[in-house]
C-alpha cells in the first residue's frame, strides 16, 4: 500500500483581484514507504505548493490525498499539526533553522513537541543525530557562525530527530555551491535511507534529481514522470529493488 | 504532562533567548508593580500603624467613655454606689470590658530628686482595652490590687531617669507625699514623647496609701475625674451610650450628671479602604501604561518571528500550542519581573525609617511586617498583565499562514 497517495489534486489561489489562480491541477502521485521521490521543475512551477501539501501544512482545493489510506480531508486542525510532527520531517531551501539557538537545540525543537520518553531524551537524541550528520564538535555552535553545508546539515538531522516516515526536502540543495550542494544531498539520501524513511526532494538540479529512485516532472501545475534522453535506462534500473 | 513541560520548556527558551527585548519590555512592568507594591504595602502598614496609635489612646472599636460628676460640687460619687452601679451595669449589658482611667500626678523620688510624673491610674483591663503591650515585664492584674508594695508600669524613659537599664534589677521607686511607699516597677511600655515621663498605677488598691492620697487634697486637686471606659460591639454603641447614661444617673439617685461618649478612632475602616482604592487606581494606570510596552514589544516581536512560528509549525506545533508558547513567554516574563519588584519593594519598605516618619521617631511598639496581601497583589497584577499583554500577540502567531511564514 502506498504510503502517500494523491489523486486529482488541485490546488487553486483566489488573488486580491477576486481572479483565480490554479497552481496544481489533476496531480496524481504515490510514494511508498522508503522510497526516495524527485520532483523537478522551474521557479514558479507549484513545486512548495505540492510539497506544502504533502507534509500537511496546506490543504488542495480538490481532489484526496490519503495518508496511509486514511483520507486527510476530514482531519481536525489539531490532529493534522499531529500528524505532520511524527509523519513528516522538513528540510528547506533556506535551511530555516531558530536563529540565536544552537545546533544542539535546534535539532531537539522538534522533540519539545513530542511527548514521553522522546521529549524527555531530546538533548541527547539531539547530539546523536548531530554525530550521526558529523556535526558532533559544533553542537553548541549558533547557526550564524554555521556555513551553509553545515547549516543544512544541522535542518537535515533535525528534519530526521523524531525518526519521521516521510521526508519532504524544498530545494535542498537550493542556497549551496554545486559540490556542498551535492555533499548535502548525499548525505540526506543516506540518512534517510539508514532510517528506512521516505524521502521527498523537489529541486529545479537534475543532478540533484539522479540520486532518486523515481522522478517527476512539474510543469505549469501538471505532474509527468520525467524521461530525459540518456538517462532513461538508470532510471528503469533504479526503480526495480527500490 | 510532557505536553505541558514542553510549553513552558519553549516559553522559557524564548526569554532566555532573547533577554535583551524581554529586559526592555519588562522596565515598565517592573516600575509599576514595585511603586504599586511599594506604595499599597507602605500605605496599609501606615493605616495599621495609625490605628493601633490611635487606639491606644482611645481604645478599641467600640469604646464608649463615661464620667460622672456632681452637677453643684463638681465631684466625683463616692466610690462604693459608683462601683456597685458599675457592676450592675457591666452584668445586664454583657459588657466585655468596663476600664477606668483618671489622670493624676505622682510625686516620685528619683535619683537628682522628687519628681512629679504624670500618672494613668487605670484598672487592669485598661491593658486590653487600649492594646498596652509591656516591652519588658508585664501589664497590671487584679492580684495587684492586694500587693502591699503598689505595683507600677512606667516607660523606657522613666527607667533611664531612675538609672536602671532593665527590670532584671527588680527595680524599685518611692512615692513621696505624706505617707512615702516603696512601689515595684513590673512593666515597661515604650510610649511619650521624647524624654517625657509616663507611669500607670492601679486605680484602687487595698493599700492604706491609697485611701491616703484619696483624701489628700494636693492629690485631688491634680488627679482628674475617673473615667469609666466600656468596650461594647460597635453595632450597640447608641444604644449604650444612651442607656448607660440614662441607668447609672437613676442608679446614683438621679442627682449626678452622666455623659458617655464614643471614644474610639471611628471612620478608620473607611479611610483605610479610601487609601487602597486610591493606591489602587494609580498602580492600574501605571500599570495599563507598562502593560502597553509589553504589548508593544510583543506586537512587534511575533512580527519578526512568523518564520520562526511557521517552522514550529512544521514540527507538528498545534494552534494551541503556539498560542501557549507566545502567551507564556509574556507571563514568564512579566512574572519574573513581578517577582523582582516585590522584592525590590520588600527591601525598600524594610529599610524606610518608619518609626521616624510616622511616629515622631518614638518608637512602635508593634511594627507591621510586609503586608503579604500587598506583596499577592503585585504578583497577580503582573501576571495579569503579562495574560493580557501576550493575548494579541498570541492571536497572531495562530492566526499566521504557515505557507507564507516558511516560503522566502
Ligand atoms: N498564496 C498565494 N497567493 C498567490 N500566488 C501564490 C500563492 N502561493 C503560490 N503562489 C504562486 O503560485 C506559483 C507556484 O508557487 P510555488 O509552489 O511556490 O512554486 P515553486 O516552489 O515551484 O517555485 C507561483 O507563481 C507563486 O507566485
Ligand atoms: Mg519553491
Amino acid at each position: 500500500m502506498s504510503l502517500l497517495e494523491l489523486r486529482g489534486i488541485s490546488r487553486e489561489v483566489r488573488l486580491p483581484d477576486e481572479s483565480v489562480l490554479p497552481i496544481l491541477t489533476g496531480v496524481d502521485l504515490d510514494v511508498a514507504p522508503g522510497e526516495h521521490v524527485a520532483i523537478v521543475g522551474r521557479s514558479g512551477s507549484g513545486k512548495s505548493t505540492l510539497l506544502n501539501l504533502l507534509g500537511l501544512l496546506d490543504t488542495p482545493t480538490s481532489g484526496s490525498y490519503l495518508l496511509d489510506g486514511e483520507p486527510t480531508d476530514r482531519l481536525s486542525a489539531r490532529r493534522r499539526s499531529r500528524l505532520r510532527g511524527e509523519v513528516f520531517g522538513f528540510v528547506f531551501q533556506q535551511f530555516n533553522l531558530l536563529p540565536r539557538r544552537t545546533a544542539a537545540e535546534n535539532v531537539a525543537a522538534p522533540l519539545l513537541y513530542a511527548r514521553g520518553r522522546d521529549y524527555l531524551r531530546r538533548r541527547s537524541t539531539a547530539r546523536e543525530m548531530l554525530d550521526r550528520v558529523g556535526l558532533g564538535a559544533r553542537a553548541d555552535q549558533v547557526p550564524e557562525r554555521l556555513s551553509g553545508g553545515e547549516q543544512q546539515r544541522v535542518a537535515i538531522a533535525r528534519a530526521l530527530v523524531r525518526a519521521p516516515r516521510v521526508v519532504l526536502a524544498d530545494e535542498p540543495t537550493g542556497a549551496l555551491d554545486v559540490e556542498t550542494g551535492a555533499q548535502v544531498m548525499a548525505l540526506l539520501a543516506q540518512a534517510t535511507a539508514e532510517n528506512g524513511a521516505a524521502l521527498v526532494t523537489i529541486t529545479h538540479d537534475l543532478s540533484v534529481a539522479a540520486l532518486a529512485g523515481r522522478r517527476f516532472r512539474l510543469e505549469r501545475g501538471h505532474l509527468s514522470p520525467l524521461v530525459e534522453a540518456g538517462a532513461l535506462g538508470a532510471a528503469t534500473s533504479d526503480r526495480g529493488p527500490a | 504532562m510532557t505536553g505541558i513541560l514542553g510549553t513552558l520548556a519553549e516559553a522559557w527558551d524564548e526569554v532566555r533567548v532573547h533577554k535583551s527585548r524581554v529586559l526592555l519590555s519588562l522596565v515598565g512592568v517592573f516600575l509599576a508593580v514595585f511603586a504599586m507594591t511599594s506604595v499599597t504595602a507602605l500605605g496599609l502598614m501606615v493605616a495599621q500603624v495609625q490605628q493601633e496609635l490611635a487606639e491606644r489612646s482611645g481604645g478599641r472599636a467600640a469604646t464608649v467613655a463615661v464620667n460622672a460628676w456632681d452637677p453643684v460640687t463638681g465631684m466625683p460619687p463616692a466610690g462604693e454606689a459608683w462601683d456597685a452601679a458599675v457592676a450592675e451595669l457591666v452584668q445586664r449589658y454583657d459588657i466585655a470590658t468596663a476600664a477606668t482611667i483618671a489622670y493624676g500626678e505622682t510625686r516620685f523620688r528619683m535619683p537628682g530628686g522628687t519628681m512629679p510624673v504624670q500618672t494613668r491610674r487605670v484598672s487592669p483591663n485598661y491593658g486590653d482595652l487600649h492594646r498596652v503591650e509591656p516591652i519588658e515585664g508585664r501589664w497590671f492584674r487584679e492580684g495587684d490590687r492586694e500587693s502591699l508594695s503598689p505595683s507600677i508600669v512606667v516607660n523606657e524613659a522613666f527607667l533611664t531617669a531612675l538609672g536602671v537599664p532593665d527590670l532584671s534589677s527588680r527595680p524599685t521607686v518611692v512615692i513621696g507625699g505624706a505617707d512615702p511607699v516603696r512601689a515595684t516597677i513590673v512593666g515597661v511600655v515604650r510610649e511619650g514623647y521624647a524624654e517625657e515621663l509616663v507611669a500607670y498605677r492601679i486605680d484602687r488598691s487595698a493599700g492604706p496609701w491609697d485611701a491616703a492620697a484619696a483624701v489628700d487634697p494636693a492629690t485631688a486637686m491634680y488627679g482628674g475625674p475617673s473615667t469609666l471606659e466600656l468596650w461594647v460591639p460597635a453595632d450597640q454603641t447608641d444604644l449604650v451610650t444612651e442607656t448607660v447614661k440614662h441607668d447609672l444617673s437613676l442608679a446614683l439617685g438621679g442627682e449626678l450628671q452622666v455623659d458617655a461618649y464614643r471614644t474610639d478612632p471611628q471612620g478608620a475602616e473607611e479611610t483605610i479602604a479610601m487609601l487602597r482604592l486610591a493606591i489602587r487606581g494609580a498602580g492600574t494606570v501605571v500599570l495599563v501604561l507598562g502593560g502597553l510596552g509589553v504589548l508593544n514589544i510583543g506586537l512587534v516581536t511575533v512580527r519578526q518571528r512568523i518564520r520562526e512560528i511557521g517552522v514550529r509549525r512544521s514540527f507538528g506545533a498545534t494552534s494551541g500550542r503556539i498560542f501557549a508558547a507566545v502567551m507564556l513567554e509574556s507571563v514568564c516574563a512579566t512574572a519574573l519581573a513581578g517577582l523582582l519588584a516585590v522584592g525590590a519593594a520588600i527591601v525598600l519598605v524594610r529599610n524606610l525609617p518608619l518609626e521616624r516618619l510616622l511616629n515622631n521617631g518614638i518608637p512602635i511598639a508593634d511594627l507591621p511586617g510586609f503586608p503579604v496581601a500587598a506583596a499577592v497583589e503585585g504578583m497577580i497584577a503582573a501576571t495579569a498583565v503579562g495574560a493580557l499583554a501576550g493575548l494579541l500577540p498570541a492571536i497572531i502567531a495562530v492566526r499566521a499562514k504557515v505557507i507564507d511564514a516558511i516560503r522566502f
